[in-house]
C-alpha cells in the first residue's frame, strides 16, 4: 500500500511543479491539499480526479485552461513533461548576471538618497527663489525625448524618489474622529465606566478616509516610444507607493502587468513588463483596446472610486464613433478620467487630430507628462482637487 | 433530532444537489464534496445570476442546516458583521445600578459588558453550536467590501474564532460549512483564496439550462422551454456588454409564461428583452431584424435537431 501512496505523491509534486512553471502559484500547501483531497475524494474516474485536482490548484478562473493543458499533457504522456521540467529546472535559479546590476543600482541609489528628501513643493520654492540653472533644473524642465541615456538614468532615480502624498476619498466606514458627527457610544460607555458612570464623556466617530485606486492605461505604441520606458518607471514608483494600483499597456492590444510591476526591483519589474507585451512601439488602437478593457475589466477594477490615468497621445488613425462610445462609457465608470498627453508640451498644441478632438469632451483633466517637472505637478494632482487650469470643460467655457 | 449525515461520496452529493431541485455539474459536485469533507471554505466565483448563492441555500436545505447569512457591501464593519454590544440596555442597567447605590465600578463594568449586552451578528452566530448541526454561513459578494474586511475574514476562517475584547475569544466547536461568493468586481486577495476551494461556476450549457428551466418553472409548455433556452445560448455568443445569466432565463421564461406565449416570435422577443438585457447598448443592438435573424436562426437549428 504504502509504494503505490508514494507514488502519487511523487507524481502530484511534479505535476504541482509543472503548474508552476506553467504559471499558476501552487505553493507547497496546495501540494498536501490535494493529497488530502485524493484521499478522501476516493477517486473512480478521470473526470473526478481531474476535477479534485482542480478544487485545489486553481485559484483564478484564468488559470483553468493553463491547469487543463498541464493535466492533458501530463497525465498522457508523462515522461515528456518530467523532460520538460528537467531541462527547465536550471533557468527556475536565480542567474548571477542579474544579481550584479540590481544591487549596484541599489548601491547608487544608496548614495544618492541623501540628496533628496524634500517634498515636491519645497522643491519647487528652492527652484524659484535661486534661479540659477543646476543640472537638477536643467532635467526638471528637458523633455524626456531630448535626455541623453546619462539624464535618463538621473530621471529615473528622480521619479523613484518622488514622494505621493496620499489621495483620499472618504469611505462608508466610520473610525474615532475628534471632529466627527456621530457619537460613538461604545467608546463613550467605555469612558463613562472609567467614572463609575456619573459622568458621560461623549467621544465621536468621522467617516474614515482611504486612497482610492488608480488604474493607468499606458499608450505603447510607436509615436510614444520615447516616453513609454520613462512612464513604467512612474508608474512601478506609484504602485510601490501604493497598494491598489492596476497597471495595463496597449499598442493594438491590452495587456494587464499589474502583476509584473509590483516586483520590488525597477529593472526586473520592466524587464517582467516586457516580457509579457507582443506590441511594443507598434501601431495604436485606442478604441479596440479600450473597448477590451471596459469589457473585460472596468467591472473588475473600477470600483471603490478609482482614477484612471489614461497616458496616450490621442492619434489614433482610425477615429470613429467606437472611439467616442468607448471613452464615454470609460468616463461614465471612473471616478474621474485624466489623460496625459506628452504633446502638450508644445505651446501651439491645438486639438487637431480626430482622436484627440473625440477623447478631450470625456475627460476630467488633461494634463502634460513630458518631463520631471510635469510629473510633479501630476503627483500633486493626485492627492487633491481636480486643477481648474487642466480642467477640458471651463476650457470650452472660457471660449464660449 | 438526530443529524444529517454529510454525502459520502462525490455521486452522493451530486444527488443531495439534485433532490433540492439544483441541477449541478460534476465539477461543482466535486468540489462542494471536497468542501464538505476537508472542513475548507468554498470560495465560488461567476458572473451575476448563474446561481453561487442559491448554492449556499440549497445546501443549508438539503442538510437542514441553518443559514447565516452576511450580504457584503462596502462599509461592513465590526459592529454590523461579528457583534455590538445592545448600548440601550447597558445604559439602563448602569442607571439601575447608580438608583440602587451600588457603586462598585468593577462590577458595574463587569456586569454590562457579559453575554446578556451582546448582539451577535452573523459571523458570531456562526460559531455558536446549533442542535442542527453547524450551520451553512453564506459571506455574499465579498467583493463589495473593502481589503480591511478581507484580512479579518482570513483570520476567521483560519482558526474559526473571534476576539471579544471585553469578553474573551468565542470559538466555535465545529467549524461552520462557509461558502464564499464573488461577482469579481475586484480580485479578492490571493491569501483568503488560498484558504478557500476555488470554483468558478460558468454559464450552462444548453441542456444543463434546459433542466435548470423545468425544475424551477414546472409549468411551462416544452417548445417554449426548448427555443428559451437556444435563444439564451445565442444571445450569449453575441458581443454583449452583459450576457444573459440563468436568473434572466429563469425571469424571462416566467414572464413569457405568464403572458400565455406558448412560442416565441419576434414581437414578443423585442417587447420582453428587457427582462433578459440590463444594458440600454446591448438592447439597442439587438434591433427587431436582428432578433429575428436570431430566433430564424434558433427554429432552424431546434428543428434539425428533432
Amino acid at each position: 500500500m504504502a509504494a503505490p501512496e508514494g507514488r502519487l505523491a511523487e507524481n502530484i509534486l511534479y505535476f504541482a511543479r509543472a503548474l508552476r512553471t506553467a504559471g499558476i502559484p501552487v505553493g507547497p500547501g496546495a501540494v498536501l491539499d490535494a493529497l488530502e483531497a485524493l484521499s478522501v475524494a476516493r477517486v473512480g474516474s478521470r473526470d473526478d480526479f481531474y476535477w479534485t485536482l482542480h478544487a485545489v490548484f486553481v485559484k483564478r478562473h484564468e488559470h483553468t485552461l493553463l491547469f487543463d493543458q498541464a493535466f492533458q499533457i501530463f497525465f498522457r504522456k508523462r515522461g515528456y513533461i518530467e523532460k520538460l521540467i528537467a531541462s527547465m529546472l536550471p533557468s527556475t535559479m536565480p542567474g548571477p548576471p542579474k544579481a550584479a546590476p540590481a544591487g549596484a543600482q541599489r548601491i547608487q541609489d544608496a548614495l544618492f538618497s541623501g540628496l533628496d528628501e524634500r517634498d515636491p513643493h519645497k522643491s519647487e520654492v528652492e527652484l524659484d527663489a535661486r534661479l540659477t540653472v543646476s543640472d537638477r533644473e536643467v532635467l526638471q524642465k528637458k523633455d524626456f525625448a531630448q535626455m541623453t541615456a546619462a539624464e535618463i538614468r538621473a530621471a529615473k532615480d528622480a521619479i523613484a524618489r518622488l514622494a505621493l502624498p496620499l489621495d483620499e476619498v472618504r469611505t462608508r466606514r466610520l473610525a474615532p474622529s475628534r471632529h466627527g458627527h456621530l457619537i460613538d457610544i461604545r467608546r463613550t460607555l467605555r469612558a463613562s465606566m472609567k467614572a463609575g458612570g456619573a459622568v458621560i464623556d461623549l467621544k465621536y466617530l468621522g467617516p474614515r478616509v482611504k486612497e482610492p485606486p488608480i488604474v493607468a492605461l499606458l499608450d505603447i505604441s510607436g509615436s510614444m516610444s520615447e516616453y513609454t520606458r520613462l512612464f513604467l518607471h512612474f508608474l512601478h514608483a506609484v504602485t510601490d507607493a501604493r497598494k491598489r494600483v492596476t497597471t495595463f499597456l496597449f499598442g493594438t492590444r491590452l495587456t494587464n502587468v499589474s502583476r509584473a510591476i509590483r516586483q520590488r526591483d525597477p529593472d526586473e519589474a520592466l524587464a517582467a513588463c516586457s516580457a509579457n507585451v507582443a506590441d511594443w512601439s507598434g501601431g495604436t488602437r485606442i478604441a479596440s483596446s479600450l473597448r477590451a478593457f471596459n469589457k473585460q475589466w472596468a467591472r473588475r477594477v473600477l470600483t471603490q472610486g478609482a482614477v484612471v490615468l489614461l497616458i496616450t497621445d490621442g492619434l489614433e488613425r482610425d477615429a470613429d464613433d467606437t472611439l467616442a462610445f468607448e471613452i464615454d462609457r470609460l468616463h461614465r465608470s471612473c471616478r474621474r478620467l485624466i489623460w496625459l498627453n506628452p504633446l502638450l508640451r508644445f505651446h501651439g498644441f491645438e486639438a487637431r487630430a480626430k482622436g484627440v478632438q473625440t477623447i478631450l469632451p470625456h475627460v476630467d483633466e488633461l494634463r502634460p507628462i513630458h518631463n520631471l517637472e510635469s510629473m510633479t505637478d501630476l503627483v500633486r494632482a493626485l492627492s487633491g482637487a481636480p486643477a481648474k487650469s487642466y480642467d477640458p470643460k471651463s476650457m470650452l467655457r472660457r471660449v464660449a | 433530532m438526530p443529524l444529517k449525515p454529510l454525502p459520502g461520496s462525490i455521486d452522493a452529493t451530486l444527488d443531495l444537489l439534485a433532490k433540492a431541485d439544483y441541477v449541478g455539474d460534476r465539477s461543482l459536485a466535486t468540489v462542494l464534496y471536497l468542501a464538505l469533507k476537508m472542513g475548507r471554505p468554498l470560495f465560488l466565483e461567476g458572473e451575476a445570476g448563474v446561481g453561487k448563492t442559491e448554492i449556499a441555500k440549497v445546501l443549508s436545505q438539503a442538510l437542514g442546516r441553518r443559514l447565516i447569512r452576511l450580504q457584503c457591501y462596502e462599509g461592513l464593519d465590526i459592529s454590523s458583521a461579528v457583534y455590538e454590544w445592545n448600548y440601550g440596555a447597558q445604559m439602563i442597567a448602569i442607571r439601575l445600578a447608580e438608583a440602587e447605590r451600588e457603586g462598585d465600578r468593577e462590577r458595574v463594568e463587569h456586569d454590562v459588558f457579559s453575554g446578556k449586552f451582546l448582539i451577535k451578528r452573523p459571523l458570531l452566530q456562526a460559531l455558536e453550536p446549533d442542535t442542527a448541526g453547524p450551520p451553512v454561513l453564506l459571506i455574499d459578494e465579498i467583493d463589495r467590501t473593502d481589503e480591511a474586511f478581507e484580512a479579518f475574514l482570513l483570520e476567521v476562517l483560519a482558526d474559526f474564532q473571534v476576539t471579544v475584547p471585553e469578553l474573551g475569544t468565542v470559538k466555535a466547536d465545529h467549524p461552520p460549512i462557509v461558502v464564499v461568493t464573488s461577482n469579481r468586481t475586484r480580485e479578492v486577495h490571493d491569501a483568503l483564496k488560498r484558504r478557500c476551494l476555488y470554483h468558478w461556476v460558468g454559464y450552462p450549457n444548453a441542456e444543463r439550462e434546459l433542466k435548470i428551466l423545468r425544475a424551477k418553472v414546472p409549468g411551462i409548455p416544452k417548445k417554449l422551454s426548448e427555443q428559451v433556452v437556444a435563444f439564451v445560448q445565442a444571445l450569449r455568443k453575441e458581443d454583449l456588454f452583459k450576457s444573459p445569466g440563468v436568473a434572466e432565463t429563469l425571469d424571462w421564461a416566467g414572464a413569457l409564461t405568464e403572458l400565455d406565449v406558448v412560442a416565441l416570435d419576434p414581437a414578443t422577443v423585442s417587447d420582453t428583452l428587457g427582462v433578459l438585457l440590463k444594458y440600454q447598448d446591448d438592447i439597442t443592438r439587438l434591433d427587431g431584424t436582428k432578433v429575428k435573424a436570431l430566433l430564424d436562426e434558433v427554429k432552424s437549428d431546434l428543428r434539425a435537431a428533432e
